[in-house]
């Protein structure tokens, strides 16, 4: 009798197991940008309502996104910079982007207010070269003839970190100035020519509200937050703009997502009347192959319902969402690249 | 038979534990060896993984890394000078400020402080230690730095920084943050381990040394001097090292205020950037065998630097225990 009833116990619990595993609720992972990480938490709080399912998404940065997705510790990277083919190929990796955002020189020069500045290109990669050195040089004057500009030194402030904003900014900074290209280049992190550097959007945002006559540049969402003082800047057209949803969502129109680039797409000084220069996205990395399809397939259908329900959220946060053209693409790309072991599609 | 039973017990009760104790002894010895044996081991087991990580980084650059000023992520061009200067520099400036001022807490709390007064002072200057380093930071940055920017630097600048020579230390714009102000929050750090240390020495120093000193007539500076300062040599330079091993590790607090910049520049005043703080702030979003190679190669550097540092300190205790020999 006892070992009887011991085998119908272990025999219930396991029909108990199998039978609450397809509404059991699982917790996928993710790690990397912290750029989108305020906007990848808020849909994970309605996909959790929504789905049962839970999303714990560390945000350590780009860099650490992309070791973690290639070690398959987690289900899902974010990076800001977006891997190039041959890099997707040699690590078997599936990409897409998931939200857009700008970055935004800020500035701390007395008596002067947000938006009212303007600079070019040129202009903010030469202080950014330490080649301009007070905020009354002729060439900021030239731009801003009715501004009093004080004989005040300029306080390079940039992220010292490896960031995806970093990335988005030098990149903007290459394609403005052959002379930034060849000395510093565009990367995650760069050998800085002058300045000081904090740590994270926060380590620039409070040395350039501590320095006087200082400038640095941090993601849109934290200058807003922060009531930092944001410049007008001079975009491919020859227009000023002021950074907000309009100006990003008009760079980020100009866009050619192509699926078989991976949509490798950087939105830097993008052409358009309206286009905000400084542009950029955050993507999405996963294994082609998943080893764990349940898990897999979660995580697609976690972004599936952000692209729909959590756009508003998205716009919210001042990120602007993927249009819907772009969604199709990535989404078919979906069915035909991430697969099973076995090799069938899992979504 | 009584007496026998009673000799009986006796026996019975010694006789398990005699038969008990030689393995329990080998056993607890063992074990014991097994546990200083697994710090050794720990130990080399860092050191060899640090060494096989920066690999990479060591073939690429040889020794050219240790004075190579460049730190190029783009290009992939790596050099610790930077770094290998700023940490020995802030612990340095540490340290000068550091050493003074515990020694004089010390002294006040062994030999002059009134009774009631010692116990919440030694207090206080224990619960220093116990602040996170962050907090140091953050205060570092957002109270002492904007504060320190506006007063102490300018005056620094308008002073020794007009000397010959010396002004190249005190030279440039008051950022508040830099090599100067990260030395002082790191003194402000390692100056409870070093005073307490010194205190309890102090204390150890026998009363009658220090009354047949007072005796024949010696003031305190030279009771302080001639007398407990000998006396607790070797206490004393090890707490010293102690709060110089912190110093050198810091990260959070330095990386706060050092200013993070891959830039030489003589003057104190100017940002730079320290091992534990490029690490820190590098590491998670290192990109690239080479560049994580190169950021563990800093980290080798800095065990080798704490290495060296700690066995100076040895030899010096060593060199003075000699010395004393022939003296006596």
């Amino acid at each position: 009798m006892k070992p009887l009833s011991a085998l119908t116990l272990l025999a219930t619990v396991a029909t108990l197991s199998l039978s609450s595993r397809s509404v059991m609720a699982m917790d996928i992972t993710g790690a990397g940008s912290t750029f989108v990480y305020p906007v990848c938490a808020k849909w994970a709080e309605g996909f959790k309502l929504a789905t049962q399912n839970g999303l714990n998404y560390q945000s350590i940065g780009s860099g650490g996104g992309i070791k973690q997705i290639r070690a398959k510790v987690v289900d899902f990277g974010a990076t800001d910079k977006p891997l190039t083919q041959a890099e997707l190929d040699k690590y078997q990796l599936a990409q897409w982007p998931v939200v857009m955002g700008g970055v935004v020189p800020v500035i701390n020069v007395e008596g002067v207010s947000a938006g009212r500045l303007r600079l070019d290109g040129t202009t903010l990669a030469n202080i950014y070269l330490g080649k301009i050195l007070r905020w009354n040089d002729p060439a900021i004057q030239a731009l801003n003839p009715g501004l009093k500009l004080p004989a005040q030194d300029i306080v390079v402030v940039s992220r010292t970190d490896g960031s995806g904003t970093t990335f988005i900014y030098t990149n903007y900074l290459s394609k403005v100035s052959a002379e930034w290209k060849s000395k510093v280049g565009s990367d995650t992190a760069v050998r800085w020519p002058t300045g000081i550097n904090g740590k994270g959007n926060e380590g620039v945002a409070s040395y350039v509200r501590q320095q006087a006559g200082s400038i640095g540049y941090v993601e849109y969402a934290y200058a807003l937050q922060n009531r930092m003082t944001y410049v007008q800047l001079k975009n491919h057209d020859g227009q000023f703009v002021n950074p907000d949803s309009t100006t990003f969502g008009a760079a980020a129109s100009n866009a050619n997502w192509k699926p078989e680039n991976g949509f490798y797409e950087i939105l830097t000084d993008e052409p358009g009347k309206n286009s905000w220069p400084i542009t950029g996205a955050t993507f999405v990395l996963m294994q082609k192959i998943q080893e764990n399809p349940d898990h897999g397939k979660v995580a697609l259908q976690f972004f599936d319902w952000a692209f729909r329900k959590g756009q508003q959220s998205a716009l919210q946060l001042n990120y602007i969402p993927m249009p819907d053209s772009v969604v199709k693409l990535i989404e078919a790309q979906w069915k035909t690249v991430v697969r099973s072991r076995s090799g069938t599609p899992i979504y | 038979m009584k007496s026998g039973d009673v000799r009986h017990s006796l026996s019975v009760s010694t006789r398990p534990n005699a038969r008990v104790a030689p393995w329990g002894d080998v056993l607890f010895e063992w074990l014991t060896r097994f546990f200083a044996l697994l710090v050794l081991f720990i130990l080399l087991g860092i050191l060899a993984s640090l060494i096989v990580t920066s690999m990479p980084s060591i073939r690429a650059f040889g020794f050219h890394f240790l004075w190579s000023d460049d730190w190029d992520p783009v290009r992939d061009q790596y050099g610790a000078l930077i770094p290998v200067y700023g940490t020995l520099v802030s612990s340095l400036v540490a340290l000068v400020i550091a050493l003074p001022v515990s020694f004089g807490i010390a002294i006040f709390l062994t030999e002059m402080s009134p009774g009631w007064l010692k116990r919440p002072l030694g207090t206080a200057i224990e619960l220093l230690a116990a602040i996170p380093s962050i907090i140091y930071g953050m205060w570092g940055l957002f109270s002492f730095a904007p504060g320190f920017s506006h007063t102490v630097q300018p005056l620094l600048i308008h002073t020794l920084g007009r000397l010959p020579g010396l002004g190249m230390l005190f030279q440039g714009p008051p950022l508040g943050i830099g090599l100067l102000t990260a030395g002082i929050i790191l003194a402000i750090m390692i100056i409870p381990f070093i005073s307490s240390v010194m205190r309890d020495v102090f204390e150890l120093v026998p009363t009658v040394l220090k009354e047949s000193a007072y005796g024949l007539g010696a003031t305190t500076w030279e009771v302080v001097w001639k007398v407990v300062l000998p006396y607790t040599r070797a206490g004393v330079v090890g707490g010293v090292m102690l709060g110089l091993g912190r110093a050198l590790g810091e990260t959070m607090a330095v990386t706060f205020v050092i200013g993070n910049t891959q830039h030489l520049s003589p003057s104190l005043l100017a940002p730079g950037n320290s091992i534990a703080s490029s690490l820190a702030n590098e590491f998670a979003e290192a990109v690239g065998d080479l560049y994580t190679s190169a950021l563990v190669e800093l980290g080798l550097l800095l065990f080798v630097i704490t290495t060296v540092v700690l066995a100076m300190a040895k030899l010096m205790l060593l060199r003075m225990g000699r010395h004393e020999g022939k003296r006596g």
